[in-house]
Parts: structure tokens; sequence; C-alpha cells
């Protein structure tokens, strides 16, 4: 599951993303990304809270959608969603996924960015 | 077939689309940007790959040689002067023409997200897959990937598939367009002030001495 770093031609930047990332930085590169997969305004993208509902309340969330989401959070916030991460209480809510992200980050941390 | 814009102009330029998923979704952007190219007096062309699009050809059967192969031969047929490649047509284009990779993809993180769509639509019908074992079996068979029928070759050589490092064409990052990339997007969509962002970096860069 872990991507090779020789395939990657843009993996220095990564690692430096991860160790700097704090929690509020998290959340507004979450809801950029966010902002970028349903093609609505970062504003309100901004007004999303813990409690929006994402999976099964926007229809254009398909399962290509959430495919790109991931990949894209993978790469953006510098981290690996193993299949087993993927289940409904992650995506319900804009606050689910949040935490997830927050959880992945320092999980990669204390592996010392071994995934890398 | 091929999407021109073909006066007989001198400066010709190549252009190869995003793949799978991400062709649907950047296509009518590409063509915006070629509309846009057409007016600075630069005549472009999109092939469709062997097995997209309106491809008369099975996908199943197709190879990435084989797409790198059509790549080249569009280029020589065309004459083209330049290349702009989009997403995972970087890894097609063709290595001796100068030009542009815009925010170039792998072919691995293209297999990663199709091979997750499948997973997450598998499990919301109750059946568990993984993305390991898929790939073992698409590697030996060939696999349907969120409606793409892959074959064993083409997964397997997309796995390591990177563009070129060695090739004539510098990379346009999304931060050099602004806004974010269209193929993230769920739906299919067009960007106005994108278009011409990417239409003058290659405009410039074509029509300057």
């Amino acid at each position: 599951m872990t991507i090779e770093p020789a395939k990657e031609p843009v993996v220095a930047r990564e690692p430096a993303v991860q160790a700097e990332l704090g929690r509020s930085a998290v959340d507004s590169l979450l809801r950029a990304i966010l902002s970028d997969v349903l093609a609505l305004e970062a504003d309100l993208v901004a007004a999303f809270s813990g409690e929006t509902g994402l999976f099964g309340h926007l229809p254009e969330l398909d399962s290509m959608a959430v495919a790109s989401l991931f990949t894209e959070m993978e790469d953006r916030l510098g981290i690996i969603i193993e299949d087993d991460d993927v289940d409904g209480e992650m995506l319900e809510t804009y606050g689910g996924l949040l935490a997830f992200a927050q959880t992945k980050i320092i999980i990669g941390r204390t592996d010392g960015g071994a995934s890398n | 077939m091929a999407l021109v814009f073909d006066r007989q102009r001198e400066h010709r330029l190549l252009v190869l689309p995003a793949l799978f998923h991400e062709a649907n979704k950047m296509r009518r952007h590409t063509v915006e940007v070629m509309r846009r190219l057409d007016l600075s007096g630069i005549d472009s062309f999109l092939p469709d790959f062997s097995g997209c699009n309106e491809s008369l050809q099975p996908l199943d059967t197709q190879t990435l040689e084989g797409w790198r192969a059509g790549a080249l031969a569009a280029a020589a047929y065309f004459g083209a002067s330049h290349v702009l490649a989009i997403r995972a047509g970087c890894l097609l284009a063709p290595s001796a023409l100068p030009g542009w990779r815009y925010a170039p993809t792998t072919g691995a993180k293209v297999l990663r997200s199709l091979l997750r769509a499948r997973m997450i639509a598998a499990r919301e019908a109750g059946v568990v897959e993984n993305i390991e074992d898929v790939s073992v079996i698409a590697r030996a068979e060939g696999v349907d990937l969120a409606g793409w029928p892959i074959g064993s070759a083409l997964f397997a050589a997309l796995e390591d598939a990177v563009a070129n490092a060695d090739s004539r064409q510098a990379a346009i990052d999304q931060d050099d367009i602004g806004g974010g990339g269209l193929w993230l997007r769920a739906e299919p969509g067009e960007d106005a002030e994108q278009a011409d962002m990417l239409a003058a970096l290659v405009a410039m860069g074509m029509l300057e001495p």
C-alpha cells in the first residue's frame, strides 16, 4: 500500500507539509480540497460545521468522486488512507472526515514518516 | 479520431488529454483551451487514444506502449511543433517534442483512484474488496475499474508509469494556473479564467522567439 518514493516526482514536498501541519491548517486544507471536489465557493465550504453531511447527503459525491477526494487528501495532507479506514462514519459528516485526517497525520508523525 | 483547429499555421500543438474519468471531466475545458489558442494563431490537435473517447477500438486490449506510439504517430501526422500533455496524458508525451506537462500525475495514482472507486462501490453493495487483492487479479487477467475495462498489460505498465524526466517539456502546476484542478471535480465543469491562464502560458511559450 505504500507508494514507492522513486515513482513520485514530487516527494520532496510531502514530508515537509506533514511536519508543519497544525490542526487549523489541516482544517483549511481539507476545506480547500472539498471546495475543489464539490465545485463550491470557498465561503460556502467555510460555513461547513462538524455536522454538515457529506457522503449520502451530497448527490455529487459518488464513489469515483470520493476516490478522487481521498487521493487528493493523500497528496496534499501527506497521509496514506488504507482500505480499512474507509467506512461510512468517516465520510458521513465534515467533522468525521476532519477527525480522520487529523488522526492520520498524528499517526504519520509517530511512525516517523515511515510511510514516506 | 481527433478534434482539430487546423489552418495550416506555423505553430502546431499536439494536445494529449487526461485518461479515464479525468478525460471526461477535462474534455470540455481542454477544448476551451484549444479555442483560445486558435484565436492566438496556434493550430492544435486533440487525438483520441485508441480505445478512448470516440475510438472504435476496445479499451481492454490497449497498452501503454501502443498509446505512446499513437502519440508519436499523431505528432508526425499533424506536424506538431509542440505538445501540451494533461494529467496522465503526460505519461504518453513524446520526449523529443518541446512543450508542457500540465499537472502531471503518475500511473500509480491514476490506478489508485480507480481501484478505490471500485472498492467503495463494492462496499456500498455489501462486498468487501481491497485494493491489494484486486491489483493481483488485475495484473494477471485485467480488471474492470469504475467502468473502464483495463487489460493486464496496461494495468501493469501503468503501475510504474511516470512522465519521462528527460523530456523537453516544462511542468505547469495547478498553482501556476490558480483555482482548483478541474479533474478533481465530482461533476465535469469548466473555468474560463483557468482556460485563459493555461492558454496564455502555452501561447507565450510558442509565439516568443
